[in-house]
């Protein structure tokens, strides 16, 4: 049937069921990707565009508001400070251009090495079994539920200033817990799997087994909880931040709002310092939310006939 | 407690144990690696309070020997240890001298109070909502309006938290912008002050639980798919029970078990984030005792905040653990689990 001559609903019903077809291709999946690369787009065209140097601090007016409003002392906004400068006169374009990278680096960079970590120990713990997985799995029971946000304040307030990466890496150290539980239970479950049993008949070797066999089953869950340990690892880089413990002299979205607020930003309705910086982590999350749960219909089938 | 098998009381137990041994560790292990010297902290607070500090060897030798860090390490450990276990972390150094367990007696029942009210609303309404979303007989408007607003929830409480102060504290000022009570009232168990804490607490409360509701209602929209199909559903459906009565009885008491799990794996993550929320909102919990602690410099504190926060989050993870068979009895314990 071509086309033309079909009826609207028709047509959109076609639509829906080629749309299904791939599943990876669900709008939400879709828009969140959409949203985050917008958040790195503007990392990256803004350092060509925009001059950086205005991220130092008293390179520009203070408390300037944003084009078209005016702040407490009756001065409009400017061109040459698009979206406002904070109390330290620091224009707040390239604060966002150098921060909200930042942000999802230490996200990215913390989750990869966490999701490395947890493939490796979930697939031993699920494979090898005994000794090792009893180890690896009460270690995981044991990290998973220490908050990693409080260990991590004793740590920076004991060491003072740190870099991105270091912070990065400090947080890797607790989001490699649910990946490992993960991929344990779901190892253990293809283990008893046909096509498992037949390539281990068939004398593969372990890591062909693990690397070939099992793991292209696994990687909606692995994105799935990629994804998941990206939130986490922000959620608490932000918290650190916020508490005025991240990296001090780097801007990032989280130490903008904790200058913010120190300074009582709020009272002084100086509304764009502290609501840029949070209107952008909100894009930044409900970009990764979106992602998870377009990458929940791809790996659970039956959720999507309810979208 | 009969029926929990000696086994999985052990396992659990352990694990209870283990937690709060290994953070316990970590927590003190830390500052060792640090290069900053406690003493010369408070060497260096005594001299910007004096202006000059005379023998200033000598000083800083004393206040070595009263921290305990001139003993041997493993000393200073078993010392720290046995003071945990009865909550002894010793003596505040900003606040000198002030017990540590003090400090942290006054902040707890703020942060408790806070957690438990904030957390009972958000599991209530998130539940209630994720099971509207499956049912048939909700109307559409639930449909739509829900999955729209969930999108928010995604968000951390202290975003919620700034926006909403924003708006009704700053812009509209019906409600404080800091503190947990007005200065204006006398604490104790009159009406004035119940009053006065129940107006300053509803802000940070209402950041909590609208961002958090949504992960309940997430959860349970996916459990409640899994209910909808099975059969006892479709026998009650044809028993001709009112839709109702079907709702509450047959599908949520089954789909909302596996919740009370999650809400154990949830709850560090949730208390890391209402210390975030007391922070922005001056509240007198925790949260504000460990950020005037980082800001001083006052490790005690910070150490004896961190440790209850943990402890507080495995307890309640242990406890989850332990009723949860008591709650769904289809569930056996079993020792692996």
């Amino acid at each position: 049937m071509s086309t033309a001559n079909m009826t609207r609903a028709e047509r959109r019903q076609a639509r829906r069921i080629r749309r299904f077809d791939n599943p990876w291709l669900n709008p939400k999946l879709i828009w969140g990707a959409g949203l985050l690369l917008s958040i790195i787009f503007i990392g990256i065209v803004g350092r060509f565009l925009w001059n950086l140097d205005l991220v130092f601090t008293g390179s520009s007016p203070l408390k300037l508001p944003p084009l078209g409003f005016e702040n407490l002392r009756g001065q409009p906004g400017v061109m040459a400070h698009p979206i406002g400068t904070d109390g330290g006169g620091r224009d707040m374009l390239a604060m966002i251009i150098i921060g909200a990278p930042n942000t999802l680096f230490v996200g990215l960079l913390a989750s990869l090495i966490g999701m490395s970590i947890g493939i490796f120990l979930g697939f031993s713990a699920g494979f090898l079994g005994g000794r090792i997985d009893d180890t690896i799995r009460v270690g995981a029971d044991v990290m998973i539920t220490i908050p990693p946000l409080l260990i991590l304040v004793v740590f920076q307030s004991a060491f003072g200033d740190v870099t991105l990466t270091m912070m990065a890496l400090l947080i890797a150290g607790f989001v490699w817990q649910s990946p490992t539980r993960l991929i344990r239970a779901q190892v253990l479950s293809m283990k008893q799997s046909g096509y498992v049993q037949m390539a281990q008949l068939s004398g593969a070797s372990t890591t062909h087994i693990m690397f070939r066999e099992m793991m292209p089953n696994l990687v909606p869950y692995l994105f799935g909880s990629f994804i998941a340990s990206v939130t986490t690892s922000i959620v608490t880089a932000v918290g650190l931040e916020v508490l005025g413990l991240g990296p001090q002299r780097i801007p990032t979205l989280g130490r903008t709002i904790y200058e913010a607020i120190n300074a009582g930003a709020l009272i002084q309705n100086l509304w764009w310092w502290w609501g840029i910086p949070t209107l952008l982590l909100g894009v930044i999350f409900i970009g990764l939310l979106l992602i998870n749960l377009g990458l929940d219909e791809v790996s659970n089938p039956r959720l999507r006939r309810l979208s | 407690m009969g029926r929990i098998p000696r086994d999985y009381l052990v396992n659990r137990l352990v694990t209870l144990v283990l937690t709060v041994l290994i953070a316990a560790t970590i927590i003190w292990i830390i500052p060792r690696l640090s290069p900053v010297d406690p003493a010369e902290i408070a060497l260096g607070r005594m001299a910007a309070g004096a202006g000059s500090v005379a023998n200033s060897e000598e000083i800083l030798a004393q206040l070595r020997a009263n921290m305990g860090i001139d003993q041997p390490l493993i000393v200073q450990y078993l010392k720290y240890i046995s003071g945990a276990l009865v909550f002894d972390f010793g003596l505040s150094t900003a606040a000198f001298p002030t017990p540590v367990s003090t400090l942290i007696l006054n902040a707890l029942p703020w942060t408790m109070g806070l957690m438990i009210l904030s957390l009972l609303i958000t599991f209530f309404i998130g539940n209630l909502l994720g099971a509207l979303m499956v049912w048939d007989r909700s109307p559409k408007l639930v449909k739509v309006a829900i999955p729209a607003a969930m999108v928010f929830t995604s968000i951390p409480p202290i975003l919620s938290g700034l926006l909403l102060m924003w708006i009704f504290a700053a812009k509209l000022q019906w409600f404080p912008l800091t503190g947990a009570y007005s200065i204006f009232v006398e604490p104790g168990w009159t009406w004035e002050f119940v009053k006065s804490v129940l107006h300053h607490g509803f802000l940070p409360a209402l950041s909590i639980v609208v961002v958090t509701f949504g992960f309940w209602a997430l959860g349970m929209r996916g459990l409640m798919i899994g209910v909808q199909g099975e059969d006892y559903v479709k026998l009650a459906e044809a028993k001709g029970l009112r839709p109702r009565y079907i709702l509450y009885r047959y599908m949520i008491r089954n789909a909302i078990l596996p919740q009370i799990t999650a809400f154990a794996l949830k709850i560090g993550l949730l208390i890391a984030g209402q210390v975030l929320v007391e922070r922005i909102f001056a509240y007198n919990g925790m949260g504000k005792l460990l950020y005037d602690a980082i800001l001083n410099q006052d490790f005690p504190v910070i150490q004896g905040v961190s440790y209850v926060i943990i402890l507080i989050t495995a307890l309640s993870v242990f406890l989850v653990d332990l009723l949860y068979p008591f709650i769904d009895p289809r569930i056996r314990h079993e020792a692996n689990a």
